[in-house]
């Protein structure tokens, strides 16, 4: 049985699940990535949307003009870590419950997503037709005077997943707990090869 | 055919070729890939390796760029010093660029540094890049076309090591990129290592490393040896597909090399996102042509 959250997303929602669960998103979706995120926090601008108990996804589509609107192509998520300067003071500012992203993000994020209750969670990478195909409508797209890759995108998505949780309300970041463990077996592997590599003598 | 034919006879069938790359995966990948895929035994691990198989299908069927991020398009060029179309290859791949970007469609990915500003085509200044080399006498060309991602883009690092550091000092800056950015770069990744003198040349090997099909070797038992280490070293590290853990790290490791000043030891590391979109093909001097990184292609 897949779990699936829709928004707007309210606390008890998100409260009991923890990292490494797989959840599928209903509702509205909004992309919002590096120059978004400056706008908001460092250049103080407004969020032309209201993202309370919504979803963003750091991504950056291809759209194309259709009917006299628009028709995702092609979606997938961009790396999550280039918004960490920003997404603690994001959370905060707007409400958001879910950042779908790629790869892990850092403390920060993790004690915004504490304190306000929000999740990260990871559609896998590369995938971005089989995100396209789960995107039901393009609404509307604000802030087209950063290009398609940077604009807001407001997607209303179905069945949206899978997403994998990293970063759960209690405090749990997978790629951490996953960062330590590769770094632990680093350290007798780079000796092992190194042992082999003595070229120069 | 008059110069001008030739000349738009070559710019459709490279707009084609970089429209057809960006939606299939080389035949090398795909093989990769499919072993990785059966190697693994967790249940994340299969579901994302699930989600980029069915990517993938999806991705032929709509016929649509397979990754969103198209990149900036770079092209690495072996030409025949007496290739008919020399001077005018330049021109050619900026308009095939254009063509392809709204054919595909690719995304919008060159951002006019300084202005800031996208220009909307995925061409500007030095974009797309082009390397060359000349190949005296040869009548054809070859091109390799590529669209590296950001993701994959990010972990790029290069650095001048002193001789003491030896070669040891490039297995630990290997590990190193990998352990840090290379887990957010979509794994399972090909790592590219160019050793050299300084920075610059030690990053154009390492990608060029990465353009070299999967699976060859480095023509000094030495270096291939350090090849299959790396490789089997980055694999014991498990990031696994996502960095989400997993059985295997990478799709390969290619390390490709050039003499080097007595005093220094430059390292690069570039990596290939899972979704490497990497193609080549040679176009003749009469603009017949074959594809050899995708045998069942048809432009």
């Amino acid at each position: 049985m897949n779990k699936s959250l829709t928004t707007p997303i309210n606390n008890e929602d998100i409260e009991h699940l923890t990292v490494g669960d797989i959840v599928f998103l209903d509702g509205t979706l909004v992309t919002c990535r590096d120059v978004g995120h400056r706008r908001l926090i460092e250049l103080g601008m407004e969020l032309p949307v209201d993202l309370k108990g919504l979803a963003i996804f750091h991504a950056g589509p291809i759209v194309a003009k259709k009917d006299g609107g628009w028709q995702m192509i092609s979606i997938g998520p961009t790396t999550s870590m280039r918004m960490e300067r920003f997404e603690k003071q994001f959370i905060e500012r707007t409400g958001v419950k879910l950042i779908i992203g790629k790869g892990g993000m850092g403390p920060e994020t993790v004690e915004g997503c504490r304190r306000h209750k929000a999740l990260h969670a990871v559609f896998p990478g590369g995938c971005a037709v089989l995100a396209a195909t789960e995107v039901e409508e393009i609404e509307r797209v604000e802030w087209l005077d950063l290009g398609m890759p940077e604009a807001l995108w407001v997607c209303r998505v179905k069945s949206f997943g899978p997403l994998i949780i990293s970063i759960d309300t209690k405090g749990n970041n997978l790629f951490e707990q996953n960062k330590a463990r590769f770094n632990e077996r680093k350290g007798p592997i780079v000796q092992s090869i190194s042992r082999r590599v003595r070229f120069i003598k | 055919m008059s110069n001008e034919q030739t000349i738009k006879s070559m710019t459709a069938i490279m707009a084609k070729f970089i429209d057809y790359v960006g939606k299939h995966l080389p035949d090398d990948v795909m093989e990769k890939l499919g072993e990785l895929r059966g190697k693994e035994q967790s249940q994340l691990a299969k579901i994302v390796y699930d989600s980029m198989f069915e990517n993938l299908k999806k991705a032929g069927e709509l016929n649509r760029p397979c990754c969103q991020d198209t990149g900036v398009i770079q092209f690495f060029i072996r030409a025949g010093s007496n290739f008919p179309l020399l001077a005018d290859v330049g021109d050619i791949l900026v308009d095939a660029v254009r063509e392809a970007t709204c054919s595909a469609p690719l995304r919008h990915n060159a951002v006019e540094t300084f202005v800031e500003k996208n220009t909307g085509d995925n061409t500007g200044t030095r974009v797309p890049w082009i390397d060359w080399e000349i190949l005296p006498h040869e009548k054809s060309i070859t091109i390799d076309v590529y669209m590296a991602g950001g993701g994959c883009t990010l972990p790029g690092a290069a650095k001048v090591l002193m001789p003491a550091a030896g070669y040891e000092g490039i297995v630990e800056f290997v590990f190193d990129v990998m352990t840090s950015y290379g887990v957010n770069a979509c794994p399972p990744l090909l790592v590219g290592v160019g050793v050299s003198t300084a920075v610059e040349t030690a990053a154009m090997l390492s990608k060029k490393a990465i353009l070299r099909p999967i699976g060859t070797r480095h023509p000094d038992p030495r270096a291939a040896e350090m090849e299959a280490l790396l490789e089997n070293g980055l694999n014991d590290l498990g990031l696994g597909p996502q960095g989400l853990s997993g059985n295997a790290s990478v799709m390969g490791v290619h390390i490709e090399s050039s003499a080097r000043h007595p005093s220094t030891i430059g390292v690069g590391v570039s990596v290939g996102c899972w979704s490497h979109r990497r193609g080549t093909i040679r176009i003749n001097e009469d603009m017949s042509y074959d594809i050899f990184s995708h045998r069942k292609a048809a432009l």
